[in-house]
């Protein structure tokens, strides 16, 4: 198939789609945990915003930084909204969509994980240091629950092609198998450790010591952090968009024609505002764990991920 | 009267008078004889020097004297450091405050002072004019733990939260902490110089002000030793009261530390619930004294409340309490946060002289309402926990609640008053349990009732170097919760 001005737009659309809906899926999390913690809470649009205000300050760098430091946050929406404009999340019918592997695209994202492990490393400083040594930590072991996870899924389909493993939920019933079922359970705990959520990262900390992911960019400020948070949440949305569509692929959208694409854009706000309500009603209940279990909870999910693949063949 | 006859016949209140070389001897028998240094202060008299030496114990309430005369020109007392960890910690502060050298101190450097404090100026002393500050004019490093893998980790005195200053330097391999120093003195404003000259009325608001969250604790040890060393008592109805306020302001303390434990573990809902249950303390504490910290309710000899706490307020706290603990029981992540996490070993909490709940979760039965009480109620019990991890100044901090709300109860109509036995005229000593632990403060007064010293302990002073002994086989993401466990002040610390 060749690219065609239907896949192009489609593309666009969900590039500028992750942009928009990161940031309020964002303020939607910290509402439905305001809310639940019995206050009030900051407006939906609130992180938006905040990266209107980040966007206007002045550009304050580390005097010893390089161009790493200054790289990484750009790189990092850069590797977001690429990776969104190749998913399946609106429509199947993206741009290049019968090319692109799962692996691909985890690996794109993986590219703006480091570029920001990275540019913490180029501070200098002890916290971005201890931050990013703990992230690349839990990174390690994020993905080879990942890379098993989409395996398990392959194997059922016959495919890693992420329009193909979304779209044979759309057209057949082996949705539901246990080796689904389970691959999913297992991407999804990878997704949770991959965007600092709880139980394994606290992304409204202010305790230094503790941070993950916000003591890794602690350095960051002004337009440089206004990046950083919204290729933070630009990524957060294009995991759970992905979760959703391949737990629950209904009325997203076959071909690019302006009312389906309406559809499908319509459908993955819907069901990524559902997942995201519901990261935070666990987010709400649970805690965080103590940093040297992270390990056993990644394994867990691990160990999901080959049981998945041990019924996918099992069950072929 | 001698030692001798104070360690035979205990009396309630005693004063010594000894030369520096017969100081160690009468510290040891005293030490050995159960009792507690509760404060080492230095006076600046007309043409000498005199450190007090404040040992305590109880119960019975015993208070013992000791003081020391010496040279203003060359002061100089043999230290204590080696018989006693606290009164190592006392000697350096009087060092660097009156200039007074402890003989044989093992850690002779500065403790209150930063490197940019002028070398040699003493600050409490009364010819101390005001120095000229030479930013970084003195090094004062650390000493660096050096190896493979050892990593450095410097946090504050600026903090990400809103919280008060404090330096901390961890060395780590790892997470693994192998070593901690906390760097504290940040907010040194010379409250104690701020006290000299003023009388009862202009001192109380300071006291209140020494540590913002024990308005009630600081500034009712400061009046129990004004009303000792003046020669007033109150009634016991003011007694009672007053008790109450104590009380109070242990819980919405308390209260808070048991949602922002669950905070530092991430668990919000369960802070949520605290801290509204912490507005509606602070509501009751506006209307019982007309401010929502408790200040001003405190008088010489008085006490002057708007309102009491009604019965069924206290039932309804009571429950909201528990669904707080509830909660965070029910949370096994939080539970297992807490055990077993930044333990205080008792003989550790004993060598370093703790005070207060982190004494207690250490399985010291240490409080100063069993020890000094003013007033005794049926419905007081201490409270210890044998594990000394955070989760055991968790269950110290739940179960004291409940005794607090009990003693409130039996306060409103009931509760003993104690006739207090007095220090020498124009001197006085008051000793209290704050929430956080024993706070003391030692005063004495001119001819015309104005203060010429106050000597103010609050626990946090002799409770701070323990946090570096409980980090031992820490990691560096829990040290904040072992902190909170703590927590301690840096106002009342830093003075």
């Amino acid at each position: 198939m060749t690219p065609s001005i239907g896949g192009g737009v489609a593309s666009a659309l969900q590039l500028l789609w992750v942009l928009l809906a990161g940031p309020l899926a964002l303020g939607l999390m910290r509402k439905v945990r305001s809310r639940l913690e019995g206050r009030e809470g900051a407006s939906v649009l609130q992180p938006l915003r905040d990266l209107r205000k980040l966007s206007t300050k002045q550009r304050t760098r580390p005097t010893d930084s390089t161009w790493v430091f200054a790289a990484a946050p750009v790189v990092l929406v850069a590797s977001a909204v690429v990776a969104a404009a190749f998913s399946p999340l609106v429509t199947l019918s993206a741009l290049l969509a019968t090319r692109v592997d799962f692996v691909a695209i985890l690996f794109v994202l993986l590219l703006g994980s480091v570029s920001l492990l990275l540019g913490a490393l180029d501070t200098g400083t002890a916290f971005a240091g201890m931050g990013a040594s703990r992230a690349a930590m839990v990174g390690a072991m994020v993905e080879p629950a990942l890379l098993v996870a989409i395996l398990a899924m392959s194997l059922g389909v016959g495919t890693s092609n992420l329009s193909r493993l979304v779209g044979v939920g759309v057209t057949t019933s082996t949705l539901a198998g246990p080796a689904r079922i389970l691959a999913l359970v297992s991407f999804f705990i990878a997704i949770l450790a991959e965007t600092g959520r709880l139980p394994v990262d606290n992304p409204a900390t202010h305790l230094e010591l503790t941070m993950i992911h916000e003591a890794m960019v602690l350095e960051y400020a002004g337009p440089d952090l206004a990046l950083v948070t919204l290729g933070e949440s630009a990524r957060l949305v294009l995991l759970l968009g992905l979760f959703a569509n391949l737990a629950l692929p209904w009325g997203i959208a076959l071909g690019t024609g302006a009312l389906a694409l309406v559809g499908g854009l319509l459908a993955v706000s819907i069901k990524v505002g559902l997942v995201a309500v519901a990261v935070s009603v666990f987010e709400v209940t649970t805690a965080k764990i103590r940093l040297f279990r992270i390990p056993e909870l990644l394994a867990g999910a691990f160990l999901l991920g080959v049981l998945s693949v041990i019924s996918a063949v099992a069950l072929r | 009267m001698n030692l001798e006859d104070v360690l035979s016949q205990r009396p309630a209140r005693a004063h010594l008078d000894l030369e520096p070389r017969d100081l160690l001897d009468a510290a040891r028998g005293l030490f050995e004889a159960g009792f507690h240094l509760g404060s080492v202060t230095a006076c600046e008299d007309d043409d000498d020097l005199r450190v007090v030496y404040l040992f305590v114990d109880g119960p019975p309430d015993q208070r013992v004297e000791v003081h020391v005369r010496l040279d203003a020109r060359n002061p100089e007392v043999p230290s204590l450091a080696a018989v006693s960890f606290p009164a190592g910690r006392f000697e350096r502060e009087m060092a660097d405050l009156f200039g007074v050298v402890a003989l044989g101190h093992p850690q002779p450097r500065p403790l209150v002072t930063h490197q940019h404090w002028p070398a040699g100026w003493h600050p409490m002393r009364r010819e101390a004019a005001r120095a000229p500050f030479d930013l970084d004019a003195a090094p004062f490093p650390f000493n660096p733990v050096e190896g493979e893998g050892v990593y450095e980790i410097p946090v504050g005195p600026v903090h990400a939260g809103i919280i008060e200053p404090g330096h901390f330097r961890f060395w780590v391999v790892g997470e693994t902490i192998i070593k901690m120093k906390a760097r504290l003195w940040f907010t040194h404003k010379g409250v104690e110089k701020l006290f000299e000259g003023r009388d009862v009325g202009e001192a109380l608001p300071l006291a209140e002000r020494i540590s913002g969250d024990s308005a009630i604790g600081h500034s009712l040890a400061f009046v129990l030793a004004a009303e000792d060393a003046l020669g007033v008592a109150p009634s016991a109805h003011a007694m009672r009261e007053r008790a109450i306020l104590l009380e109070l302001e242990r819980l919405y303390n308390h209260v808070a530390d048991l949602g922002a434990l669950c905070n530092d573990t991430a668990f919000s809902l369960a802070q949520a619930r605290a801290m509204t249950l912490r507005e509606t303390l602070l509501r009751l504490n506006d209307r019982v004294t007309g401010h929502r910290l408790l200040r001003g309710a405190l008088g010489l000899a008085t006490t002057s409340l708007r309102d009491l706490p009604r019965r069924d307020e206290l039932a309804s706290i009571a429950e909201r309490v528990n669904d707080v603990v509830a909660l965070a029981n029910a949370n096994s992540i939080v539970m297992d946060r807490f055990r077993g996490t930044g333990v205080l070993a008792r003989a550790d909490a004993i060598d370093v002289g703790v005070l207060g709940v982190v004494a207690r979760a250490s399985g010291i039965a240490r409080d100063a309402r069993d020890a000094h009480p003013f007033v005794t109620t049926r419905a007081y019990s201490i409270v210890t926990e044998e594990t000394g991890d955070v989760l055991a100044r968790f269950r110290v901090r739940e179960r004291e609640i409940a005794v607090s709300l009990a003693m409130i109860d039996e306060l409103l109509t009931g509760g003993e008053m104690v006739t207090l036995p007095r220090s020498a005229r124009g001197t006085g000593t008051g000793i209290v349990e704050g929430w956080r632990g024993a706070i003391t403060h030692r005063v004495e007064f001119d001819a015309s009732e104005r203060l010429t010293r106050v000597k103010v302990v609050d626990p946090s002073f002799v409770t701070w170097p323990a946090l570096a002994v409980a980090l031992a086989n820490t990691i560096v993401p829990d040290f904040p919760l072992v902190n909170k466990s703590f927590n301690l002040s840096y106002a009342g610390n830093d003075l």
